[in-house]
């Protein structure tokens, strides 16, 4: 029975295969592009990615593009074992995947995502230094008043510890790791964070800037204000790429999609329209080490 | 020229026959096969984080703190273990006493209106989305249990109300079929006896039909004890044993539907998630023999 399971396996896989093989071929221009591949991970990227493969797909009726979301950890696993063809993932692969497998798998940054600290409207305060936000999110601080609010004890709306967007809030708003404590929320997706963050009193959270409206108040970070514009020109240091993995250069046909991703067409229509930072607009780089240069 | 007649007609008689026999075994070796794939995969992905990961048994089942990012990583599932059994307990608790009076309604005070009515309104709760009550749960009890309860709102006692809807249609119908089974006679010599129709349910109906309501109580704590969105969106997700029923916990489901899709297969912290899984088929097998046991203990 085993060995059935085993068969089945080998030869789905191997039909998998045959489909990726044959995307191959000359291919200057878009309309002779064939082949179909599948691009899977991240779900902050994933709207993105599914509305450019859509016009994608449009403009090239011989290639088919799947989109799944999954998380980053699963795309950096399926690019990295060839169960997909590109990867997205919110983190550098080197943070995810071992150094060997993160070393074959290449690297296109297609947008950047900035985030910002956002609490309950009722919470009176509206900048925070890193060091509070330390004391905030590790609970040396739980009440509001010792931040310069109201006497309002803290409710930490997070995501979980795996979280791609709580990485990078940690690492560039705190600096350091922090700890799930007693009686702090998780949730895993954006949506039930602002719900949350939105409804409960005393509420701190943070949401990529595409997920801010009026239901909850986004603070300052050490008197920066969370702005596409901050973001690009470097003083706002809460952000990260979005990143699209390939394992060794792409083929024709995925090397067209990340072209067209990374086209002035897309990125000043679609990256914008959907909340990112197009990737071209940055003033500043960033290396998977977090060192900035101009 | 008889026999030959009879040769006939036996044939397409032997070939139902034999299509029958086949296609019910590869029914069951497909079956068979899913199930032994499936624990075989599960074991050898949960069972990596002792032996390739070298993480202790007993540290993951007793340990109390979860931090698969820390320096070093450490794993204590207890509080998850915890949550997962408070949550579905609890909902068994709510749920039980409701499905029971909504069988001896529909089975023995008004069967009529019951089993035309009121039967297919409860099975129509078996099939609402998980997500649907989830969202209803963080739009509704959890703002209500905020409001009115010193806490966050979530927290055992708002996963366990979502679940005791959800287990609701399982118990209901289990106990609604044991007390349909009952022979006649059974009440009508209690009746005969002069006894009147409390006395009756509450001394001869109940106690017989004992082992099936029991069986009908494990079927949906093991259906909750499973259940992972609902109970992920309304329980608050801290990886630790809540002070009070309106403190963010964590169950083993929404412990593992949080962090699977985030980490990379292979990692310690994706192993250890596949552990928590072993744990939860483990439990679900040991509710599986219990039911056996308790269909074993049926009177009738």
């Amino acid at each position: 029975m085993l060995l059935m399971v085993l068969t089945l396996t080998v030869a789905l896989a191997a039909c998998g295969q045959k489909n990726n093989s044959s995307n191959g071929g000359n291919a200057s221009e878009g309309s002779s592009l064939s082949g179909s591949f599948l691009a899977s991970g991240s779900s902050a990227l994933q709207p993105l990615v599914d509305q450019v493969s859509k016009k994608f797909m449009d403009a090239n009726s011989g290639v088919s593009v799947q989109v799944q979301a999954g998380g980053s950890g699963t795309g950096l696993t399926q690019v990295s074992e060839g169960q997909s063809q590109i990867g997205n993932s919110d983190v550098f692969a080197e943070e995810k995947l071992d150094a060997a497998k993160a070393a074959e798998l290449v690297d296109h940054q297609v947008a950047v995502v900035g985030m910002a600290a956002v609490v309950n409207k009722d919470i009176t305060i509206d900048n925070l230094t890193k060091q509070q936000l330390v004391d905030i999110f590790t609970g040396k601080v739980t009440n509001w008043k010792d931040v310069g609010g109201n006497d309002q004890k803290i409710q930490i709306i997070n995501r979980p510890s795996s979280s791609g967007t709580r990485a990078t809030f940690e690492k560039f708003a705190l600096g350091q790791k922090s700890e799930d404590l007693q009686g702090s929320i998780q949730e895993d997706s954006s949506g039930t964070v602002k719900k949350l963050v939105g409804e409960t009193p005393g509420a701190i959270g943070y949401l990529a800037l595409s997920y801010l409206d009026d239901s909850v108040k986004a603070v300052k970070y050490e008197g920066v204000e969370a702005s596409a514009d901050n973001v690009a020109n470097g003083t706002y240091p809460v952000w990260a790429y979005e990143h699209m993995y390939t394992k060794g250069e792409p083929d024709a046909a995925i090397k067209a999609f990340l072209d067209y991703m990374m086209s002035d067409e897309v990125q000043n229509g679609d990256v914008v329209e959907l909340g990112y930072i197009p990737a071209n607009k940055m003033q500043v780089k960033r290396d998977v080490d977090g060192n900035i240069t101009k | 020229m008889a026999q030959s007649l009879e040769r006939q007609k036996a044939k397409p008689h032997i070939a139902e026959e034999w299509v029958g026999k086949v296609y019910t075994l590869l029914c069951i070796a497909f079956l068979i096969t899913t199930i032994v794939s499936i624990v075989y995969f599960v074991a050898s992905k949960g069972l990596s984080t002792f032996f390739v990961n070298h993480v202790s048994l007993t540290n993951l089942v007793t340990g109390l703190k979860w931090s698969p990012d820390g320096q070093p990583p450490v794993f204590g599932a207890l509080p998850f273990i915890f949550g997962s059994f408070s949550t579905s307990i609890l909902a068994a608790v709510i749920a039980a006493p409701l499905s029971f009076c909504a069988a001896v309604f529909m089975i023995e005070i008004a069967p009529k209106f019951g089993r035309r009515y009121l039967q297919p309104v409860i099975e129509l709760l078996a099939g609402i989305p998980s997500v649907v009550y989830g969202f209803v749960g963080l739009s509704v009890i959890v703002p209500f249990f905020r409001d009115v309860f010193p806490g966050q709102g979530v927290g055992i006692a708002a996963g366990a109300l979502v679940l005791s809807v959800m287990i609701l249609p399982t118990i209901t119908t289990i106990a609604t079929d044991a007390l349909a089974a009952l022979p006649k006679g059974l009440k009508e010599g209690s009746y005969a006896l002069g006894s009147t129709r409390w006395q009756t349910i509450y001394r001869i109906v109940l106690p017989t039909t004992l082992p099936a309501l029991m069986t009908g109580i494990v079927l949906g704590i093991a259906r909750a004890f499973g259940e992972a969105l609902a109970v992920q969106m309304v329980i608050g997700n801290a990886p630790h044993i809540p002070h009070s029923l309106f403190e963010s916990a964590s169950t083993l489901t929404s412990a593992i539907t949080l962090s699977m899709g985030n980490t990379a297969m292979g990692s310690v912290a994706n192993n250890a998630l596949w552990s928590l899984a072993l744990i939860l088929m483990f439990m679900t097998f040991v509710f599986v023999f219990i039911v056996r046991w308790l269909e074993g203990r049926k009177k009738l």
